[in-house]
């Protein structure tokens, strides 16, 4: 199943770029459709980023991974680097799991 | 696959003063500078790789499916919501959808590249699976140049190419060698990555709005439908803020000021 979802991104995502050096530019570059385009990620990346620090199930609960996002917003703030950033996230979470705060 | 915008900017001005000051005899230098820029963005995304190859095999892909997911998908944030949704529960056809919408950036992308390489037949084919922030960046920073536009996108798509799968093996062979992911934070880790990733795209208040909204969208849904859906309905805020704010969103033209 998962095999089958990685193709169906793969041939998702490779059609869309195709798309975009296939056809003419008048029919796609709209202000709506880039406007569209631009808030996409920016929504899509906020449901994910706040499902999977709360999301357990189909239960919210607030568990160490609050506090490792909490980090991450942290090393955000200071301009820390992409992996510096995840990297942190994921010691304070494990940190607190093995003083069994949370 | 992110972080563009500042690498971008760099080249620009690195571009801006190195024409200024050579005629066509530049070129052989020019080649240079973009062949070692190409590598140097090359290696920037390594470190990405390794997050998503890590995070790829702590939510339960194989080491195979998680490099075929950077060879076969390869298109950052797509891949990291793939895996995320699988990680949350999500089922296969939600994580497909949900990284498919972000992929649709790239679809902009190559409208803006498409009269500035004029791909066609065999080329276009190969070349849109490297429409990419980096190459796209990377060509729009040499526009002023036709050979050198050209260079920057293959180059640059070709190191990314690489570079991106190298890392994405070695960060899912480190991945395996974790166990419980919970254990060592990884759980934490995937929402930092995403977190990282949108951070940039903050920039103007109809962002901000567009984040909080989705985020109220998700959260609220949470409960009431199977995971994967919440993340899929909160798309819908994302085109209601493209009707609503078209031209403060989209006035820029494709693929440029929003390159990452």
């Amino acid at each position: 199943m998962t095999a089958v979802g990685i193709i169906a991104a793969a041939a998702g995502c490779y059609l869309l770029k195709l798309l975009g050096l296939s056809v003419p530019e008048s029919v796609l570059d709209r202000p709506t459709v880039r406007a569209t385009a631009v808030a996409l990620p920016v929504a899509l990346l906020a449901a994910l980023t706040a499902v999977q620090t709360f999301a357990s199930g189909q239960a919210l609960v607030l568990d160490a991974r609050v506090a490792g996002v909490a980090a991450a917003v942290v090393a955000l703030l200071l301009r820390a680097p992409f992996l510096v950033v995840v990297l942190v996230a994921a010691l304070t979470a494990a940190g607190l799991r093995a003083l069994g705060v949370a | 696959m992110v972080g563009v915008q500042r690498r971008g900017q760099s080249h620009r001005a690195a571009v801006t003063g190195s024409t200024a000051s050579t005629a066509p005899a530049g070129w052989a230098r020019r080649r240079r500078l973009v062949a070692r820029d190409a590598v140097g963005v090359g290696v920037a995304t390594g470190a990405y790789g390794l997050s998503f190859g890590a995070i790829g095999t702590a939510a339960g892909l194989t080491v195979a499916q998680t490099c075929a997911t950077s060879v076969l998908i390869f298109t950052g944030a797509s891949q990291f919501a793939f895996v995320g949704v699988l990680a949350a529960g999500g089922t296969a056809p939600s994580a497909a959808v949900t990284a498919t919408l972000l992929g649709t950036r790239n679809a902009l992308y190559g409208l803006r590249l498409s009269s500035l390489l004029r791909l066609r037949g065999i080329r276009r084919l190969v070349g849109a699976h490297l429409v990419i922030d980096e190459s796209t960046a990377m060509c729009l920073a040499h526009e002023d140049d036709p050979l050198a536009r050209r260079l920057g996108f293959w180059a640059t798509g070709l190191a990314v190419f690489v570079l991106w799968n190298l890392a994405t093996l070695l960060g899912a062979l480190a991945g395996t060698a974790f166990g419980d992911p919970a254990t060592y934070g990884l759980d934490a880790a995937v929402p930092a990555a995403f977190l990282a990733l949108l951070w940039p795209r903050l920039s103007s208040w109809q962002t901000r709005l567009v984040a909080l909204g989705a985020v109220v969208v998700a959260l609220l849904l949470s409960p009431l439908v199977p995971a994967g859906v919440p993340v899929m309905a909160a798309a819908l805020v994302a085109v209601a803020a493209g009707i609503v704010w078209r031209e403060a969103l989209g006035g820029s033209p494709a693929g440029t000021a929003r390159a990452s």
